[in-house]
């Protein structure tokens, strides 16, 4: 995955939506590279197009225009846009995320909320990672409970523990403290540090919280549609 | 772990009256429709096993016979047609007649019957050839007549108990008050017979003065050709046939009015009930739109979104499906009382015949119908894109 040191590379990242007549370029010619074990977060007021980067960052969208590779292998260019299928095949392989609206399934208790992905993808040798994950996020007293059983600072966890359940190279993570309080935020912002520190793992946050952002090794300040790096 | 199947049936347990009406809806369009095939089949067995009981597949009598039932109520007896017994042995001549067996069937009217009298009917048969054409008859108790002009009755199970009578027993010939002796009680057919008092022929013709019959019953060789002896007999002088193939048809022809109309109630039910489904499964989709991209971000392709909506559906139809085929074996008896007190002719025994092929069958339809009402739901669900769900928020 990680070829030469580099994770993640965009090459003039644009991105132009259209409502109804007016023309909205959300991202304009952004180029950032993200290498294998660094923890970037994307700070910027409403309408920046920090979410717009980190949705084409994580093979949610399309670009209008520009590159992306990921380990040296073109994912984007040429102005030719993946289908539906093919995104879905790079986001099960090397992505994991996490939303500030956690989105857990009411009727499914903690453990099997962390095992859902495996249900439709199992990556080989992640046997025993939904208890490992829930061990280490100290989420297994609680992993028979239903989602509505928990508190927020709980239920974000076990969506970090879904998120990683497949073994991802990257975890994105979308204002993933937006809906917790400080204490709250302030635990999910370390279990995050701790990811990036202990286990390597590659982190690409959004977030409007100061506090968290430093967390990052690196720093970027969006500003419409555009990213600077501080 | 967790299967897509558990996530599936899940899901359907978060809305669960919503779930639960959609589950009532299948399970009754499925009890209608178990409930018609199963009387489709249920009556037209009943038929033939009436007519099996019969012991002969041609009947000949005098021309005019078939209104005489209506004599009888009308007019206690006094309309009856009769046919020399010599019939008998030209009938027994022709090619393709095995067996027959001479019949006199007499009505008295009897004061004593019901609040203001009625009809007593007596069946005279001949002592050696009618026990041979129903070898199927068994006794309660005795055995038949010692003699064709004994004074002495068997009666069918229904008629005992109505009268209340027992082996060696006297019972009287209502108008003609001559004491008959029983001596043989039938045991429970379910068909006519139960309900019959048998006579021996000449017992019956003495009472009645006559040296006549009213019908022949016609027991016809296995290779014979029907068609070609039902023509031959309608040759004969005064006598008309019938043939119990043409009374099944014409019964048949009868209710197939009622059948096609319970079907379309059974077709509407059905599509109502998948109408139901739609809208539970689209709703449901709806609602979980950004569930379901997450689910895509996580990896799953449209294909598993698409399997997992569609075995919601399975899920229900199945379920309910299967209820609907419990609640029509159990209710069998209410459908059965239920269709005959509007059938313009039942048979006697079971007129609802639902085994396990015929509701393999119907669950087969059910889920099939049910997956087919799925596939738009679940296609749209296959074509939510995460962003566009996630953008929803």
């Amino acid at each position: 995955m990680a070829e030469n040191g580099w994770s993640l590379q965009a090459r003039q990242l644009t991105r132009v939506y259209h409502r109804g007549s007016e023309q909205i370029q959300a991202l304009d010619g952004v180029s950032i590279s993200i290498r294998r074990g660094e923890f970037v977060s994307f700070m910027g007021s409403s309408g920046s197009g920090k979410t717009t980067l980190i949705n084409l960052l994580g093979c949610l969208d399309n670009p209008t225009s520009g590159e992306l590779e990921l380990a040296g292998k073109s994912i984007f260019g040429a102005g030719k846009p993946l289908g539906e299928r093919e995104l879905t095949r790079v986001r099960r392989e090397v992505f994991g995320y996490i939303f500030q609206n956690f989105y857990l399934i009411p009727t499914l208790t903690v453990q099997e909320n962390v095992a859902l992905p495996l249900a439709f993808y199992r990556k080989p040798g992640v046997e025993g990672e939904v208890e490992r994950l829930l061990k280490m996020l100290g989420m297994e007293h609680r992993m028979n409970h239903l989602p509505g059983q928990i508190s927020g600072g709980e239920m974000q966890r076990v969506a970090i523990a879904r998120a990683l359940v497949n073994r991802p190279e990257i975890l994105l993570a979308d204002e993933p403290t937006g809906n917790l309080d400080t204490k709250r935020a302030g635990e999910i912002g370390e279990i995050l540090q701790d990811l990036n520190r202990s286990a390597g793992l590659t982190i690409v946050m959004v977030t409007h919280n100061p506090g968290l952002a430093r967390l990052g090794g690196r720093q970027i300040e969006m500003r419409d549609g555009r990213a600077f790096e501080s | 772990m967790i299967t897509p199947f558990q996530v599936a049936y899940k899901n359907l347990l978060r809305k669960k009256v919503r779930s639960l009406l959609t589950l009532v809806g299948i399970l009754l369009s499925t009890w209608v429709l178990v409930s018609l095939f199963g009387f489709n089949r249920g009556y037209e067995a009943a038929l033939n096993r009436d007519i099996d009981n019969m012991g002969y597949q041609l009947m000949v009598m005098a021309k005019g016979c078939p209104y005489e039932a209506a004599t009888l109520m009308l007019q206690g007896g006094k309309g009856l047609r009769y046919m020399d017994q010599s019939m008998v042995d030209e009938i027994t001549r022709q090619p393709g007649v095995d067996r027959v067996t001479p019949i006199l069937m007499q009505a008295f009217f009897d004061p004593n019957k019901g609040d203001s009298g009625g009809i007593a009917g007596f069946y005279g048969v001949d002592a050696g050839s009618y026990p041979a054409m129903k070898p199927f008859l068994r006794f309660r108790k005795g055995g038949w007549f010692h003699d064709n002009a004994a004074n002495e009755v068997v009666m069918g199970y229904e008629a005992a108990e109505l009268e209340q009578r027992e082996v060696g027993d006297m019972t009287m010939v209502p108008e003609k008050n001559v004491p008959l002796k029983v001596v043989g009680i039938l045991e429970r057919t379910g068909s006519q017979d139960d309900g019959t008092i048998f006579v021996p022929l000449k017992t019956l013709q003495r009472i009645s003065q006559t040296n006549q019959i009213t019908t022949i019953g016609i027991k016809v060789k296995k290779d014979a050709d029907m068609e070609k002896l039902e023509n031959t007999l309608y040759q004969l002088k005064d006598v008309q046939v019938v043939s119990f193939s043409q009374v099944k048809q014409t019964v048949m022809k009868l209710i197939a009015t009622a059948r096609v109309m319970v079907l379309s109630i059974a077709i509407v039910a059905v599509l109502i009930a998948m109408v139901g489904v739609v809208n539970t499964v689209l709703m449901s989709v709806l609602e979980r739109k950004q569930e379901i991209g997450i689910l895509k971000t996580m990896g799953a392709m449209p294909g598993d979104i698409f399997r997992l909506v569609w075995t919601e559906t399975l899920i229900l139809c199945s379920l309910g499906g299967v209820a609907g085929i419990g609640f029509a074996l159990v209710f069998a008896r209410v459908t059965d009382l239920l269709a005959r007190s509007v059938l313009p002719y039942a048979p006697s025994g079971g007129l609802v015949a639902i085994d396990l092929r015929l509701s393999l069958l119907t669950l087969a339809i059910i889920v099939s119908v049910g997956l087919l009402s799925g596939l738009y739901p679940a296609w749209k669900a296959g074509r939510i894109r995460p962003l566009e769900s996630i953008r929803g928020e």
